[in-house]
């Protein structure tokens, strides 16, 4: 009987959950209020304006760039994936190109992309989507990555930014990271640009006008990006690219201790005049999927827009934020962006002061800070990482955490959290096959002790299956 | 009247234990468990008396029911012969029993049973049923399931999982195969005809029918010799001509009583055949309900017998994991001993289509041919988990409770060196002992290379369940591997 209960009422749920998807769906860019309401409509979604989009002006070029940038980390795929978690499928290059002429049609001119990205066919796909513009028409942003060891010498270097230049039929490269500084802290930093001497090259391109804007994106040891602003008379960075959003901006450091809060590191760019490019804008999906209690807080504002569309109002709300990069491997990511953002309207104190509510809850949630940005892949011994962490992260969203065993929906909590995991992640892949060896902590970039997490997970599973919680 | 009641118990019984047989999720032997344990060959090899007496008495009191109601085979092959009928009716003559044949396969049997019990399990019924099912039914049935799981996954339910589906042993599946195809030609053809050849429970049962105390009784003074009974006898026990049933292979099925246009056959008290005509008084009806119900409450308290009893007792690619070479096999906690299982296992599978954990599977070893016994490439045997010892009908495995399974030493685990990654790799591992339940490994230091960790295994306190074997990264061997204990200590 109380089986049936449940059912119905997960069956409702369920159904309001839809339903308010469809609603927010149908109501695409609601929050503009420039159409005069005419009586009843058959449809409640609006058109996206073609030539409303924010710009902001690069103070060393003079260029105009939209305040959202096209990320090409996530691709879908030719099955409807993103192409970063399923690196064997194929770039759906169709699709690529469809989203790339909506985006630019509404005004959207950067796109960023890096060598490693879905494993290193990104770059290719965008040189294929963009190429059949004309140049002048967008901007690229791509990285000298350094993930594998083996490109960190010089010669090396310089292959990886001259493929880049083939892989995106291109002449110049519009913006240039050194990518994730701050990563195996200044030693690394030291042996990876300084001594090989691949700034000092990168440098001279600049000059040489290949590159046109040259500057660093920053992720872990903040003694490392002090480092690089502090020198900034030196190098002159024409921009800089840190994670930012409205959880980050103060929580940054206490979701995650090896991380430095935004607030900290806009700051520091701005008084140094230095223009920011900002990833992570809703922390890998997490900020569009809050827990529910939350995002009711940010619908009861304003019906119409999606959670997601709070982060980047919040973040484009800073004047110093040159552009935001989001990966969209679907259209309506792109059509939510697009609508929250041409134009932008900006947040108003009160806005930010329940933003801030906002975040002060998220950061008393007990999820694990995983972006899924699969740095940490492969394990070697074949665990599905951000998997695991996504799945868990779900079930603390949702509510589905039981503490005890005493807890009144137990049975049904158990049942979501392990068959799901099994749905969401193969057996083999699983968190019990973590051994521990740590490889994969120096590639996190969230500095995430992965198979510390990885076991508490494994832990609580255990418990489940015991019914020993 | 009375063929509806059997038709309907034995539906029920049908469908109870085919189900539980296809119920990987366990929930069905909490209701239907006892339908196993009444079966006759595994009562007996469990000694379970309750269970044993009540299908001596059900069969003194009232014929070869057993094979009509309880005896799944029997249910699966009336089906088949009904089918057959639809097709070509009253196709069923009187043959005279084939005795000799019956008493030799008997004899056979049981001197295999007590010797050798794998190949006698070939012709037992009840678990030649359950491989059929286990090895033939419950893949399909678990396909169709994860069909409904994946549409479940559509619409965020939680109503149905998905499991895995794969082949237990190869071996068994054939065996299955020709066991369904044979039983199923036969009984198209000649409907009980395996029954009353080769079967040694229905040769067994058929010595005690002909001493029942109720009885087909055909009255010859009614009998207009149409022989519309014998050509429906699907035992071909009916002798039209001479008013004659053959006791030793009726299986009291009574569609020759619902046939019989002029009510002329009977199910009487103490019938005496004679071919001459004779005067019986028809049994009282009350009286004969009288019986039918202290059967039935016979029948209840065997079941309830039966259920007592049990006291007693972007992925890097993951290589599949191979079967090590065992010694000794493992099995399960509950089995006691490799030589207490071999002697009562009947190899019905039905532990194997109960275990959750994808551990157990049919051997294919000769000296144990489709007896189940445990593996861990796809699972371990986990702590919370006593389903196969509940389910056991013969005693082959018998019931512990999970505090019970906590210090019951099935095997011991051994360590490779050869194949473990903290040697050969560098790498700091330690997932079996961080995984051990009863922290029966250690890591301990490589004496040669003290910066290098390794398991040592307690033997003691080491239970046998896997957990180390499954989650030990070494591919496709493990660099720990579990080895049956021929006994089972206790720790």
């Amino acid at each position: 009987m109380s089986e049936k209960n449940i059912n119905r009422r997960d069956f409702l749920k369920m159904a309001g959950a839809s339903a308010a998807v469809t609603a927010v769906s149908m109501m695409g860019c609601g929050n503009q209020k420039t159409e005069e309401i005419t009586g009843q409509s058959t449809s409640s979604k609006k058109e996206i304006p073609t030539d409303k989009m924010t710009y902001r002006i690069n103070p060393k070029t003079g260029d105009k760039i939209s305040v959202l940038g096209y990320g090409f980390m996530r691709l879908p795929t030719v099955n409807n994936r993103s192409a970063r978690e399923n690196g064997g499928e194929e770039i759906d290059q169709e699709t690529v190109n469809r989203l790339t002429d909506f985006a630019i049609e509404h005004g959207l001119n950067l796109f960023d992309t890096s060598p490693a990205y879905c494993q290193g066919r990104s770059e290719h796909a965008m040189g294929i989507a963009l190429s059949r513009y004309p140049r002048n028409k967008y901007f690229i942003s791509t990285k000298l990555s350094n993930f594998a060891p083996q490109t960190w010498g010089r010669e090396e270097s310089i292959a990886m930014y001259k493929n880049s230049l083939k892989e995106l039929q291109t002449e110049y490269i519009d913006y240039l990271h050194l990518h994730g500084i701050g990563m195996g802290g200044l030693e690394q930093f030291e042996k990876r640009y300084i001594e090989n001497g691949v700034l000092d090259f990168l440098l001279k391109e600049r000059e040489e006008g290949r590159i046109k804007n040259l500057g660093f994106s920053y992720h872990g040891d903040v003694k490392v990006f002090d480092y690089l602003v502090d020198n900034h008379d030196k190098w002159h960075w024409d921009f800089a690219m840190i994670q930012m959003n409205y959880v980050d901006w103060k929580y940054a450091k206490r979701i995650n201790p090896s991380n430095t809060d935004a607030e900290y590191l806009y700051n520091r760019l701005t008084e140094k005049g230095i223009p920011v490019f900002i990833m992570e804008p809703i922390l890998g999906g997490r900020l569009a999927k809050l827990p529910k209690h939350l995002a009711t807080n940010l619908r009861e504002r304003i019906p119409e827009n999606s959670v997601a569309s709070w982060s980047f109002r919040w973040i484009a709300s800073h004047k110093n934020v040159l552009t935001i990069l989001s990966g969209m491997t679907y259209m309506e990511h792109l059509e939510d962006n697009l609508s929250t953002l041409c134009p932008l309207q900006e947040c108003t104190e009160e806005e930010n002061a329940l933003l801030q509510r906002v975040a002060d809850e998220f950061v008393n949630f007990p999820l694990v800070p995983c972006t899924e940005c699969q740095y940490c892949m492969p394990c070697p011994y074949g665990v599905d990482i951000p998997g695991s962490f996504s799945h868990y992260n779900k079930c603390v969203n949702e509510g589905y955490i039981s503490v005890s065993i005493q807890d009144e929906n137990f049975a049904e909590n158990r049942k979501r959290f392990l068959i799901g995991y099994d749905r969401k992640v193969d057996k083999k892949r699983q968190a019990t096959h973590c051994i521990g060896c740590n490889q994969c902590v120096s590639h996190c970039p969230q500095g995430i002790k992965i198979p510390s997490r990885l076991k508490d997970i494994d832990d609580y599973i255990e418990k489940l299956k015991q019914e020993k919680l | 009247m009375l063929k509806k009641i059997r038709f309907v118990l034995a539906l029920l019984f049908w469908a109870g234990i085919t189900l539980m047989f296809l119920d990987f999720s366990g929930t069905l032997k909490c209701f239907l468990g006892w339908m196993a344990k009444i079966q006759f060959l595994p009562a007996i090899l469990a000694l379970n008396i309750g269970a044993v007496l009540f299908v001596l008495a059900l069969t003194l009191l009232f014929g070869r029911l057993y094979c009509s109601i309880i005896c799944p085979m029997g249910v699966f092959q009336d089906f088949v012969s009904r089918i057959a009928g639809k097709f070509k009716k009253r196709r069923f003559k009187f043959s005279p029993e084939k005795r000799k044949t019956r008493l030799i396969i008997l004899g056979i049997f049981v001197v295999l049973l007590v010797a050798f019990s794998p190949i006698a399990a070939l012709i037992a019924p009840y678990s030649a049923y359950g491989r059929m099912i286990s090895s033939i039914f419950q893949p399909l049935y678990m396909l169709v399931n994860n069909l409904l799981a994946k549409a479940a996954e559509h619409y965020d339910s939680y109503a149905f999982y998905g499991v895995d589906v794969w082949l237990k042993s190869g071996a068994t599946l054939g065996v299955a195969l020709v066991t369904f195809l044979v039983v199923t030609i036969w009984s198209w053809k000649k409907g009980r005809g395996y029954c009353n050849t080769v079967c040694p429970v229905g040769t067994v049962l058929g010595l005690l029918s002909t001493k029942s105390l109720y009885k087909i009784k055909i009255d010859a003074d009614k009998c207009v010799n149409c022989g519309l009974c014998e050509k429906n006898c699907k035992a071909e026990a009916v002798d039209f001509k001479a008013h004659t049933v053959d006791y030793s292979r009726c299986v009291a099925c009574m569609n020759c009583i619902e046939i019989c246009k002029k009510d002329a056959i009977s199910f009487t008290k103490n019938a005496v055949q004679k071919s001459s005509a004779q005067k019986t008084d028809k049994p009282s009806d009350s009286a004969l309900r009288k019986t039918l119900a202290t059967g039935a409450l016979l029948a209840v308290s065997g079941a309830l017998k039966a259920q007592e009893k049990q006291f007693d007792g972007g992925f890097a690619v993951i290589e599949d994991k191979k079967i090590p070479a065992r010694d000794c096999p493992v099995k399960p906690a509950g089995s006691r001993s490799l030589r207490n299982f071999s002697s009562h296992c009947t190899a019905c599978q039905l532990c194997v289509t109960q275990c959750p954990n994808n551990v157990l599977r049919p051997s294919s070893k000769i000296e144990n041919f489709m007896q189940p016994e445990m593996s861990f490439e796809l699972g371990y045997c986990r702590p919370e988990c006593t389903r196969c010892s509940e389910v056991c009908p013969t005693g082959a495995i018998e019931k512990i409770t999970k505090e019970e399974k906590t210090s019951i030493r099935a095997g011991h685990a051994v360590w490779i060196k050869a194949n473990c990654l903290s040697v050969n790799d560098g790498v700091k591992c330690g997932n079996c002992a961080s995984h051990c339940p009863s922290g029966a490994i250690t890591m301990v230091k490589l004496p040669e290379n003290p910066s290098v960790e390794v398991p040592a295994v307690d033997s003691e306190r080491c239970l046998g369940c896997g957990a180390c074997e499954h989650l030990c990264p070494a591919r496709p061997f493990a660099a720990i591997y579990v080895e049956g204990n021929e006994v089972h200590g206790d720790m």
